[in-house]
């Protein structure tokens, strides 16, 4: 299937961006605003999403050479190991902590757990809705 | 520090090491590389022996879910050391004679990979302190069980006999779950230690009985007891290293443990007594009974298993006697029978392990384990034949070996239980010397069998494919060294039973005072006694029997294989398999309208039906805030686009309609002050309308589908139906107070979690649990819808190729 939309690749490339960043920004505001690693994570896939659409999965392939069902699987492990990290420490399971630190050019900030649990939220929801936007379209098209 | 709970990590963490280091090893055998992990574990468990045999005890908590009671918490004591010297001890010798046994073009990663799976699960189970817990590890025993008997999953009996241990060990555990959860609602506990501290306030309680019922039936069928044995022959289908590991040595003895385990919290009750000492009896019987017929010679070997089983299990049922009379001088004997139990436990290890590798070897290096095929081995194969005659005669009970000791203990057990009056013993409890002296005759007849028809006789090189000749040493090894131990334990029991047996009497017998007292001299001659007569009597019954095999054999024709519990399992295996089958095709008839007609008319019923019965459907509009132009525009645009679909020509312009509905939604979100429903509302709503096109583009044109009108007539009202119980469940909502709002509890977040941002405070932090499975649920799910497009894909291939 090839389209042939200079109008929807051309502003694609700038908006992927944009909505990378947005998707990023999102997912590290979740903390305090609202945003957070499912949200973050589909704005990130939709931005994929888009760029599968725009110009056609080969290229897409050759420039971002992620196989995206790894990338759901890390998500899944970094997400189930926050919990257990957690006993190493001697606390329940899925114990959360956070903490204020005062970094050089960020100044006070508060660092905290549950970002890196809700980064493996974010990379299991990319990694899982690209895998099956790739899968269903890759059979038969 | 040391831990026990690391002891049990152990194993897990190279298991899962291996898939990534097999392939370094391709010049070494991979078996010499995991067999460290076992000794390892086995140097540091007995360094702990002395301390654990002068009482101390080692108590260790991870805590898990707290708030659920579900605590990694770990014991060790006396009972559980023996089973983990004897996971870790027969763990070595098994995995050092499977190097030799399995060749390196098996796929070993997956070889080792259970093996240390199951002995990581097994440690796990006799270590566990809680219930939960221990229930995990149970399980976990059965599905790497399931695992290493269809290792050779090309053999359709090897995949016929996984299936059938796993199913029955399986179901057995469940029923031991429900017997937990009982126990946790009795007792408010589900550590070991405290349920047994407080057990005795619950003994008239409702829930008692069925827990002690539900727990035994765990350990029976884990523990191949009558009438679940039938597994048991089944799994002989595994490697041979694998059968003397797990279905001689130690998984199956976890039925043996957990009824020892919990004989301080049922076994004061007559129930336990009866059911434990009967059901070991019968199987005793029964097994050493089915023996005898086995021409291969694992079979015999697995029939063997169980009866030795239900030798200890029937064991274990007398000595509980002893908690009727509380602790005294005259009830110390009759817990002789639990130390005579935990010292047969050790020795069957011992030379059934012994015995298994035998047959290993021949099975190996001859090409057979039929007896009827072999005959007069003894000259080729001396040493082979050493350890097999040493662990025959141990098990048919003679000296100079342990089987002797524990076998003339189990005699003396059965003749005391004949003294007690109480449970109307003085009448019944002959049964049990009898019994036990049949079976032992039996026992004698299959011994012999081992030896005479398998080593001595003629040699029949014609019928064997490849020439008789001894083992390579390594194979010999470790049963050697078992064969050793059967004859060292013979001439040294009473160190045994002081620095291994003695610590375990005590965490059976808490309440019983100073271990010390419930340890008996252990002594191979101890004057003519009835036990001693018992066993002359065996060895010539037996002798008569053996020789005259071929006369009564027929006996067994007599049996119906229609009958047999084998014959029971698969019947109910097919019908259920054909009876599910029928009813889900009767509804499951690829009609998606029918499929979504269940689940609404399921959703009617139950929401709808509930809340109207319940009352409580009630609601007021008076207190609502009044509408604002915009709202009533955007009901009417969902309105609108709603009814439109239902007259859309295309897909495309019903996916579309379907957008313009979610958007609304969204942007309902945000006039309600909603912006993270807004925000993932939005974003939903775009990927899941480019998954709709996406999926739509392998689908044919719409057409209208040309329904009766009665069809049409119902759908309608099942429609309007399901929309009506939203509107008024939405309604309800608002004025709903029958229970008290949990919120206030998160308006916390900021001091509790850090975070400002309750939703996400309460998804990773207060319910992180949730988000976690459901983490893994997206995942499996995007791995299902992955597999079945790209497998369907490579079928078609390979049609097209056909």
């Amino acid at each position: 299937m090839k389209i042939n939309d200079v109008i929807l690749r051309t502003i694609s490339r700038i908006v992927v961006f944009i909505i990378l960043t947005f998707g990023v920004y999102l997912f590290l505001s979740g903390h305090n605003t609202p945003g957070g690693g499912f949200i973050g994570g589909l704005v990130l896939a939709s931005a994929i999403v888009l760029l599968y659409l725009s110009t056609d999965i080969e290229t897409v392939k050759k420039s971002l050479p992620l196989d995206f069902k790894y990338v759901a699987a890390i998500g899944v492990l970094l997400a189930t190991s926050t919990g257990f990290g957690s006993i190493v420490f001697g606390v329940p399971f899925m114990s959360q902590t956070f903490a204020y630190f005062d970094l050089p050019i960020f100044g006070k900030t508060e660092l905290t757990t549950v970002t890196i649990f809700e980064a493996g939220v974010a990379l299991t929801v990319v990694g899982v809705l690209v895998t099956i936007i790739l899968s269903i379209s890759e059979d038969g098209g | 520090m040391f831990s026990v709970n690391l002891v049990i990590l152990i194993p897990f963490i190279v298991a899962a090491l291996l898939p990534f280091t097999y392939r370094r090893f391709k010049k070494t055998h991979l078996g010499w590389f995991v067999l460290i992990v076992p000794i390892a574990l086995f140097v540091i468990l007995a360094r702990l022996i002395p301390s654990v045999a002068s009482g101390k005890t080692y108590v260790h908590t991870y805590e898990w879910i707290p708030t659920l009671d579900f605590n990694f918490t770990t014991y060790l004591d006396g009972l559980s050391m023996i089973f983990a010297l004897l996971i870790t001890g027969v763990g070595s010798l098994v995995i050092l004679y499977s190097i030799f046994y399995l060749s390196s073009k098996e796929s070993l990663q997956h070889f080792y990979c259970y093996l240390l799976l199951f002995m990581g699960a097994m440690l796990g189970v006799v270590f566990s302190d809680n219930l939960m817990v221990l229930y995990v590890f149970w399980e976990l025993t059965s599905v790497s069980s399931f695992l290493l008997i269809a290792f050779w999953n090309h053999r359709q009996a090897s995949r016929f006999g996984a299936q059938k241990a796993m199913l029955i060990t399986v179901s057995g555990g469940i029923a031991m779950l429900v017997g937990f959860i009982m126990l946790h609602t009795m007792t408010g506990s589900f550590s070991i230690r405290e349920i047994i501290s407080s057990m005795s306030e619950f003994s008239d309680h409702a829930l008692f009985m069925p827990a002690m019922i539900l727990v035994l039936l765990g350990a029976f069928t884990k523990s191949a007891q009558f009438p679940f044995h039938i597994w048991l022959p089944d799994a002989m289908e595994a490697p041979t290293p694998v059968s003397a590991y797990l279905h001689s040595a130690t998984m199956v003895k976890a039925g043996i443990y957990l009824v020892a385990r919990f004989t301080p919290v049922f076994g004061a009750d007559e129930v336990w007594f009866w059911v434990v000492s009967v059901v070991g009896m019968i199987t005793l019987f029964w097994g050493s009974f089915n023996a005898v017929r086995q021409t291969d010679l694992k079979a015999l070997l697995a029939f063997s298993t169980i009866s030795q089983l239900g030798l200890i299990m029937s064991l274990l049922g007398l000595g509980s006697i002893a908690l009727q009379f509380g602790y005294s001088a005259d009830s110390v004997l009759y817990t002789q029978a639990t130390f005579a139990a935990l010292f047969h436990l050790i020795n069957h290890s011992t030379f059934k392990g012994a015995l298994f590798m035998v047959v290993g070897i021949l099975d190996h290096e001859l090409g057979t384990r039929d007896v009827r095929r072999l005959g007069g081995l003894m000259t080729f194969m001396p040493f082979t034949f050493t350890v097999a005659l040493i662990g025959s005669l141990s098990m048919a009970g003679l000296p100079p070996f342990n089987g002797f000791l524990s076998k003339e203990m189990f005699f003396a057990a059965t003749v005391h239980i004949m003294e007690v009056d109480i449970f109307s013993l003085p009448s019944l409890g002959i049964i049990f010397p009898v019994v036990a002296w049949i079976a032992s005759v039996f026992t004698f007849v299959y011994c012999a069998v081992i030896v005479f028809k398998a080593f001595l006789g003629n040699p029949q090189p014609e019928k064997l494919d490849k020439p008789i000749h001894e083992a390579p040493i390594g194979m010999l090894i470790s049963p050697m060294i078992l064969a050793t131990l059967v004859v060292g334990i013979f001439f040294f029991p009473n160190l045994l039973g002081q620095y291994i047996l003695q610590p375990a009497m005590s965490s059976v017998y808490p309440t019983f005072g100073e271990a010390v007292d419930l340890t008996p001299k252990v002594s191979a001659w101890h004057g003519v006694n009835p036990e001693l007569l018992m066993t002359i009597g065996v060895i010539i019954v037996g002798a008569i029997l053996f020789k005259f095999l071929k006369f009564w054999k027929p006996i067994y024709g007599l049996f119906s294989s229609r009958f047999t519990f084998n014959a029971l399992y698969s019947n109910l295996l097919a019908s259920s398999v054909s009876k599910s089958n029928t009813i889900t095709k009767f509804y499951m008839n690829g009609l998606l309208r029918h499929y979504l007609i269940y689940i609404f008319v399921f959703f009617i019923v139950t929401v709808g039906g509930y809340l109207f019965y319940s009352r409580a459907f009630s609601f007021d509009i008076s207190t609502n805030a009044s509408f604002r132009v915009y709202e009533v525009c955007l009901v009417a645009i969902m309105a609108v686009a709603a009814m439109s679909m239902l007259f859309a020509r295309s897909r495309m312009t019903a996916t579309l309609l379907n957008g313009v509905l979610g958007y609304s939604i969204a942007i309902f979100f945000v006039i309600f002050r909603a912006p993270d429903l807004a925000l993932t509302q939005l974003v939903v709503e775009s990927v899941t309308t480019a998954l709709f096109l996406l999926a739509f583009s392998h689908l044919p044109d719409w057409e209208k589908e040309k329904l009766p009108k009665g069809t049409k007539v119902v759908n309608g009202i099942i429609s309007i139906a399901v929309g009506l119980v939203v509107v008024l469940v939405g309604l309800s909502v608002v004025d709903f107070n029958q229970f008290e709002p949990i919120s206030s509890y998160f308006e916390d977040a900021y001091e509790l979690a850090g975070g400002a941002n309750i939703v996400n405070a309460i998804l990773g932090d207060f319910r992180g649990f949730d988000t976690m499975l459901e983490v893994v649920v997206l995942f499996i799910a995007g791995l299902g819808v992955y597999s079945m497009i790209k497998l369907r894909t490579k079928k078609e291939d390979e049609n097209i190729e056909d």
